[in-house]
């Protein structure tokens, strides 16, 4: 076995491991930093897959960014001192049968279809054609996300706030 | 056994889809959910890397990934924004409590 398959294979558990105890968590404070480490194996899967900025924008973006984020929600509105569960599930069997049946026919689709790799070059640098494609092919959908961030700000800002006057 | 192939990387992506499915479909909790759509969007991250990879098609899987990581990013800044916005109407994130369209 070589090293790369290893790391994978590392990477993958940690990814797969940590996903898992999100899915089932009982408290959603454990939920989240189980999160955190399957955003960290993800990233780690990017590495594996020459994605060396994409791997760095899941860093800041994903787990500097949203997770803090999604911590901060929890704080606010959650009685974290109570010790009863908070995060609880409903309709586990049917769900885990629907859950099931899909895993099994995407699987399946996976095993079946012939995929037709090409030649695999070496792990390179991708930043440079990444920054290129944006301001190249992907220079309008790079303008109009800008127009979609500032867009979610302002709506988040509008819905979070407290009525003042009333 | 030599190196990972494509079919490693997508079945990763298949077993994080399914159980971002399961925490959708199961939990009552908003944040919870959210979190399983976070899971479904890196499931579907991993994929168009993977491809981006092994299919010979330049960067163009990676901008689309880096996309979705943006629209993650907004998704997550509204629903947060909503979900505080249900706790102060409602005193509970639990989604079954939220029953009442008027205030």
């Amino acid at each position: 076995m070589s090293t790369t398959l290893a790391v994978f294979y590392l990477l993958a558990g940690l990814t797969v491991g940590s996903a898992i105890a999100v899915a089932v968590s009982r408290h959603v404070v454990y939920a989240a930093f189980a999160l955190m480490s399957t955003l960290l194996g993800v990233a780690g899967l990017f590495v594996l897959l020459s994605a060396d900025f994409l791997a760095v924008v899941q860093l800041l973006v994903y787990v500097g960014g949203v997770l803090v984020l999604g911590l901060f929600a929890i704080m606010l509105t959650h009685r974290i001192a109570e010790a009863e569960v908070s995060n609880r599930a409903v309709g586990r069997g049917p769900a885990a049968v629907v859950v099931g049946l899909v895993l099994a026919a995407l699987l399946r689709a996976l095993g079946q279809t012939e995929w037709g790799t090409a030649e695999l070059p070496p792990p390179a640098p991708t930043t440079y054609a990444v920054g290129m494609a944006f301001l190249g092919d992907y220079a309008l959908p790079f303008e109009v996300a800008s127009l979609v961030l500032l867009l979610a700000l302002v709506g988040a800002v509008v819905v979070s706030r407290k009525e003042l006057g009333r | 056994m030599g190196e990972p192939t494509l079919l490693h990387f997508l079945v990763v992506g298949a077993i994080l889809f399914a159980l971002g499915l399961y925490c959708v479909l199961t939990r009552r909790n908003a944040l919870g959910m959210l979190m399983g759509i976070e899971l479904i969007l890196n499931a579907a991250n991993v994929n168009w890397v993977a491809f981006a990879r092994y299919r010979d098609t330049g960067v163009d899987g990676q901008v689309f990934a880096i996309f979705v990581v943006m629209l993650a990013a907004a998704e997550a800044a509204v629903g947060l924004a909503i979900v505080l916005g249900l706790y102060q109407g409602f005193e509970t994130i639990d989604v079954d409590a939220a029953d009442r369209l008027r205030g």
